[in-house]
């Protein structure tokens, strides 16, 4: 950690923003431009919206002499992905009448509205509150937004992960009130800024990730968190006793960002640094994000996530500080199994007897599409249903606690409306990832979610072709490096380099617990799928039952170690 | 010796009697010491310099000592300026003294000391005279106006009959003058678009008329007529409405986004200095080709055959070309009417017909020749040019929205942004210098620009010039469009030159983006105060585009300013509003 450089201009931009109110006020009164003051791009990230751009029409405009086609991405705050049918429909409307039509379900278990145009955006900010979901640190450099494991058969243990996906997230919220005056026109308070006694007034050097997991399930891959909370569940045995939540293993240091061509960073998977108390949730992740407050890197954001601070303090000084600031020891860490990291389609009954349709949205994207008519037969569902929904942190959605006579109206709707994918869809599909990428992300370099039904059809071709068609290959798709799809965990990914080039990375698990590696750079479809077959063909000829092809490609000696 | 060139005569021949200087000797000795020794060229260019100082010099020597004429242009197209002139000239030429000036030069009160005054008058929007010749209008319709039993006048009245109002400013003016006592020594004339023969004819019977009242006795002073030369230092004819150039179209770019309903096309087109010179606020004439499918249309429905030959006096063309280049086509006017003769269908110039609209109503019994006698012939069409050379060297830019529309199912357009946005790889063209609209000589003084659509266009070389010349005076642009994502012309320009302080101010009406329209009109009274403090500091206020409705729109609005923020009364508003435009800091090009 270079603790004498200077500080990136993102920390002079926090610190002199009034508690990130900046001249945001001013920027949105500006009606010459679509666009928000450079600056301010920074520190709106904190109240749930980025600045974007539609890339497909950016040279076009450059040429007509119009600014780029600003518009702005907001994230809403849902700890644990819970929503309610009253606010489903609401995000819904918004999504028609402010948005580009479509909502997206985010690997964060977030809502995300596209195509937002600046002067939509404070109404549509306000119009989300008015459901009771805010957007307040869904972006920027603060605990995002809290996630927990959404399978809700164990509804008990689920109900009590994400009880504390919601505590801790509201712990850990910032204490400004930049957002209620700027989105919901509460006054000005006048004087010295407000105190952020946890998060500091530059805030945290870097975005700051927390999941809440409940084995055997990882569906929110645990080990890719700055902070993890692994359920320890008690007497859930053979002799049939009610399971109880004993605990949390917990886990820091993971994170998956990198930059292409930058050796100094990479993805790292969390270490567990032993077992907790559940009372001593809120202490422990308070202690874990002030000490990445007051040690993670200032000057470098590249190498500001926590995973680097770990790295640079060594396990053992930065538990032993943790422990210090917390005054909670650790209890060695107790055991734990992951066996998927995939989500449970289909109806599945819970243990009071209600029951659970997860339902399957490629790149989680609702949107009416020729024959899937996702966004009109979710409006329809939520406009009958008694239950609630939960979005995954696979990018997919459960409709929640159906009694079991409403289950037939429910069937018929996802069979009009054309959701029934999940009964469709071969295992490689249901389960495959793509971040948003182009035409919005501004970061993306390369196709992803627009990307992944080609690229999906053209891999299961292949798998077919070598008699693999019914093994499920775990399948990930990001646009860039950063890795909002989590790519390096998947068996295969594809990691954008530049439009129509993708690294080529294999070598993951099913259940989340292992990186991937590089196998090969800067690859066409062609390319990836003539890299891909020879490693397919041993698959196909070598494999053990049930064996997984990342397992397959470690056993064999096909990757380097 | 044209009047043109009287001051080289002056140069060659300082102490010529006939020529009678109307300067001292000493002063005749500087000019000789300046001239010795220039070439052609160089002589050329002191001419031109010398009549550029004249024409914005007001001429103060003009006492006349015998008959003298006056010829008043109230024109901002050019035409009337250009008739006037050639009047101006050929009195001259026959010993009266003469001088043409534009009726927004003339002091209206001068009126009672004139003897003889032609007046060529053009209408505008409803009926309207000319921006610039309100003051004259107001003067000579209001009640202090003299009894003018001592004038001889004629009015020549231009105008387009594809309006209702046609003619409409002529008419009042050659009312007013004979209800004043004046007498009429030639009967008005109503010209269409082809002004030309009408206009000539007009003239010869003016100078008749003159010849035979005044009878100009040799003592007579020859006054000169200072205009500027229209040539240049390499002999260079400069282009003109009848010796147009063939000028290059270097880019064309359209220039709204995807979701407008209104295209709009920018155009850079390579414009020699030599033949092409203009400053901001001028306009370039086109001499478009009219769309061939319109030309196949009307022949089709008249069972004419297009490419069948067809004569008029010495001209002779094919049917399809003469429709294609030398005849109106799109607009319906008033003698196409006539010539066709079926009184159902006046209603169709209310309605906006062109003139297939009307051959295809009521399709008439017509020859090719009959056809061809019955169309006038064809106009150019003028777009305000939307750039400076102190920017973009040896090109001009065009900013120009399509019309192109649907009737009954076939399509219609504007005959001149069609050709315009077509692939035309070069286009005939001249300047059109519009006096009246040019920025503040001093450019210290603040500049406020209002304009819609493609009214912007202007304001894009004023801002150029600006920046060019360093000018300190701010620069304020009130904009408006249909919508922000798509319609907002040049955005990026203006964002730009807010970016780098060139753009002081910079207000965006987007009329459809919302329930309620929002126009330009409205941003004019939400700053109401700040735009106060500009106009009270000096400013100039320019507004461009649409004469129909945004301009009394923005008229209202500023008068609504001047007495909320000005502390004016209603009356005292529109009189300090009256002042600004005299004072020629509320300039208008409104169309």
């Amino acid at each position: 950690m270079s603790r004498d450089a200077p500080l990136s201009p993102v920390e002079h931009i926090k610190a002199a923003s009034r508690r990130l109110r900046g001249t945001i006020e001013s920027s949105l009164a500006d009606a010459p431009t679509g666009a928000i003051a450079d600056d301010d791009t920074q520190l709106l990230k904190f109240h749930g919206s980025y600045q974007q751009d539609d890339r497909d029409v950016r040279e076009e405009r450059r040429l007509q002499k119009l600014e780029p086609a600003y518009s702005f991405m907001i994230r809403t705050r849902l700890p644990g992905g819970v929503c309610t049918t009253a606010q489903w429909l609401a995000l819904d409307g918004l999504a028609r009448t402010h948005g580009n039509g479509t909502l997206r379900l985010t690997t964060r278990q977030a809502f995300q509205f596209h195509g937002i145009v600046k002067r939509d955006l404070k109404a549509t900010i306000a119009a989300i509150n008015a459901t009771l979901i805010d957007t307040i640190a869904a972006c920027g450099d603060v605990n995002r937004n809290v996630i927990a494991s959404a399978n809700p058969v164990e509804s008990r243990l689920h109900a009590e992960a994400y009880q504390w996906a919601t505590q801790i997230s509201a712990h850990l919220l910032p204490r400004t009130r930049a957002y209620h005056e700027i989105w919901l026109g509460e006054e000005k308070i006048a004087g010295t800024p407000e105190v952020e006694p946890i998060l500091g007034a530059t805030y945290l050097p870097r975005k700051f990730k927390i999941a809440l997991v409940v084995p055997p399930v990882n569906d929110v891959d645990v080990f890719a968190h700055d902070l993890g909370f692994i359920a320890i569940i008690e007497g859930a045995g053979a002799g049939g006793g009610v399971p109880r939540l004993a605990g949390f293993n917990v886990t820091v240091g993971g994170g998956l960002g990198a930059t292409h061509g930058d050796a100094t960073t990479y993805p790292l998977l969390a270490q567990v640094a032993g077992f907790i108390a559940p009372k001593d949730t809120l202490a422990i992740a308070e202690a874990v994000v002030t000490t990445q407050r007051d040690f993670g890197d200032r000057s470098n954001r590249k190498r500001a996530r926590l995973k680097y601070t770990i790295e640079a303090m060594g396990l053992p000084a930065f538990v032993a500080e943790v422990e210090r600031r917390s005054g909670v020891r650790f209890a060695p860490a107790r055991p734990y199994a992951f066996t998927t990291s995939g989500d449970r389609f289909g109806w599945t009954r819970g243990y009071d007897g209600r029951w659970h349709l997860t339902l399957r949205i490629p790149s989680g994207r609702i949107a009416d599409r020729d024959s899937a008519r996702q966004l009109t037969g979710l409006r329809a569902i939520a406009g009958v249903h008694r239950g609630d929904f939960r979005l995954t942190p696979n990018q997919n959605l459960i409709i929640a606690n159906v009694p079991a006579d409403a289950r037939r109206d429910i069937d018929a709707l996802v069979l009009d409306h054309g959701l029934d994918l999940y009964a469709r869809a071969s295992g490689t599909s249901l389960n495959a990832l793509a971040c948003v990428a182009l035409p919005t992300c501004p970061l993306a370099m390369a196709e992803a979610e627009r990307y992944l039904p080609d690229f999906l059809a053209a891999l299961e071709a292949r798998l077919a072709h070598h008699g693999l068609a019914q093994v499920p290959v775990l399948v990930r798709i990001s646009g860039c490096p950063n890795g909002c799809s989590r790519p390096y965990l998947a068996e295969v990914a594809l990691i954008g380099k530049a439009p129509g080039r993708y690294n080529l990375h294999v070598g993951g698990d099913a259940a989340g617990t292992r990186l991937n590696v590089l196998y090969r750079e800067n690859l066409t479809e062609a390319g990836i799928l003539e890299a891909l077959d020879p490693l397919l063909w041993q698959f196909a000829n070598e494999r053990l039952p049930n064996e997984r092809l990342g397992d397959f490609l470690w056993r064999v000696k096909l990757l380097p170690a | 010796m044209p009047a043109a060139t009287a001051v080289p005569s002056v140069a060659t021949e300082p102490r010529s009697p006939a020529a009678a200087p109307p300067l001292s000797d000493a002063q005749l000795r500087r000019l000789a010491e300046l001239t010795q020794g220039l070439d052609a060229g160089a002589l050329l260019f002191v001419s031109g310099y010398a009549a550029g100082l004249a024409a914005a010099t007001p001429r103060v020597r003009e006492e006349a000592q015998g008959p003298r004429a006056t010829v008043l242009y109230a024109s901002h197209t050019g035409n009337g300026r250009r008739i006037a002139e050639r009047l101006a000239a050929t009195l001259e030429s026959r010993g009266i003294a003469a001088r043409a000036l534009s009726a927004s030069d003339f002091a209206p009160r001068e009126l009672a000391n004139e003897r003889l005054l032609y007046l060529i008058a053009s209408t505008h929007g409803d009926g309207d005279p000319p921006e610039g010749a309100r003051p004259f209008y107001d003067f000579l319709l209001g009640r202090k106006a003299p009894r003018l039993e001592q004038l001889r006048y004629a009015v020549l009245a231009l105008g387009d009959s594809s309006y209702p109002k046609f003619c409409e400013a002529g008419r009042i003016a050659d009312e007013r003058f004979a209800a004043l006592g004046a007498s009429a020594i030639a009967s008005r004339i109503d010209c269409d678009v082809d002004y030309d023969a009408a206009a000539s004819a007009w003239s010869e019977t003016a100078l008749q008329h003159a010849l035979e009242t005044l009878k100009p006795g040799a003592d007579a002073p020859r006054l000169s007529i200072v205009t500027p030369l229209r040539a240049t230092a390499h002999g260079v004819a400069v282009a003109t409405r009848d010796a147009p150039v063939v000028a290059e179209v270097l880019t064309r770019q359209l220039i709204t986004g995807r979701a407008s309903d209104h295209p709009v096309t920018h155009l850079e087109i390579a414009a020699p200095a030599d033949t092409l010179a203009y400053a901001p606020g001028d306009a370039v004439g086109v001499w478009h080709r009219n769309p061939d499918f319109l030309a196949t249309r009307i022949a089709e429905v008249l069972r004419l055959d297009p490419e069948a030959p067809v004569t008029l006096g010495n001209e002779r063309h094919t049917l399809r070309e003469w429709l294609v280049a030398h005849r109106e086509i799109t607009r319906l006017s008033r003698p196409v009417l006539d010539a066709h003769g079926d009184a159902r269908a006046r209603t169709g110039v209310l309605r906006g017909w062109q003139v297939i609209d009307l051959l295809e109503a009521y399709p008439p019994e017509w020859s090719a020749e009959a056809l061809v006698t019955a169309l006038r012939p064809l106009a150019p069409r003028l777009y305000s040019i939307a750039s400076s050379r102190s920017e973009v060297g040896d090109e001009l830019h065009l900013t120009v929205a399509a019309v192109d529309y649907t009737r009954d199912g076939s399509r219609r357009v504007g005959a001149g942004s069609h050709h315009l946005a077509s692939d035309a790889p070069a286009l005939r063209i001249y300047i059109e210098p519009n006096t009246r609209f040019r920025l503040p000589a001093d450019g210290d003084r603040d500049i406020v620009m209002i304009g819609a659509g493609t009214g912007v266009a202007p304001y894009r070389g004023f801002l150029q010039a600006r920046g060019a010349e360093g000018a300190r005076g701010r620069n304020w642009l009130l904009f408006g469009a249909r919508r922000f994502a798509s319609d907002f012309l040049y955005q990026a320009e203006w964002l730009a030159a807010r970016k780098r302080g060139l753009l002081h101010r910079l207000d965006l009406a987007a009329s459809r983006d919302q329930a309620e329209k929002v126009y330009v009109q409205h941003r004019l009274r939400e700053h109401g105060a700040e735009l106060w403090r500009w106009i009270a500091g000096g400013a100039t206020l320019y507004v461009c585009g649409d004469a129909a409705r945004m301009a009394p729109d923005v008229q209202a609005a500023l008068l609504g300013v001047v007495q909320q923020h000005g502390g004016h009364s209603d009356e005292s508003a529109q009189a300090f509003l009256s002042e600004l435009v005299a004072e020629r800091r509320y300039l208008r090009d409104v169309y």
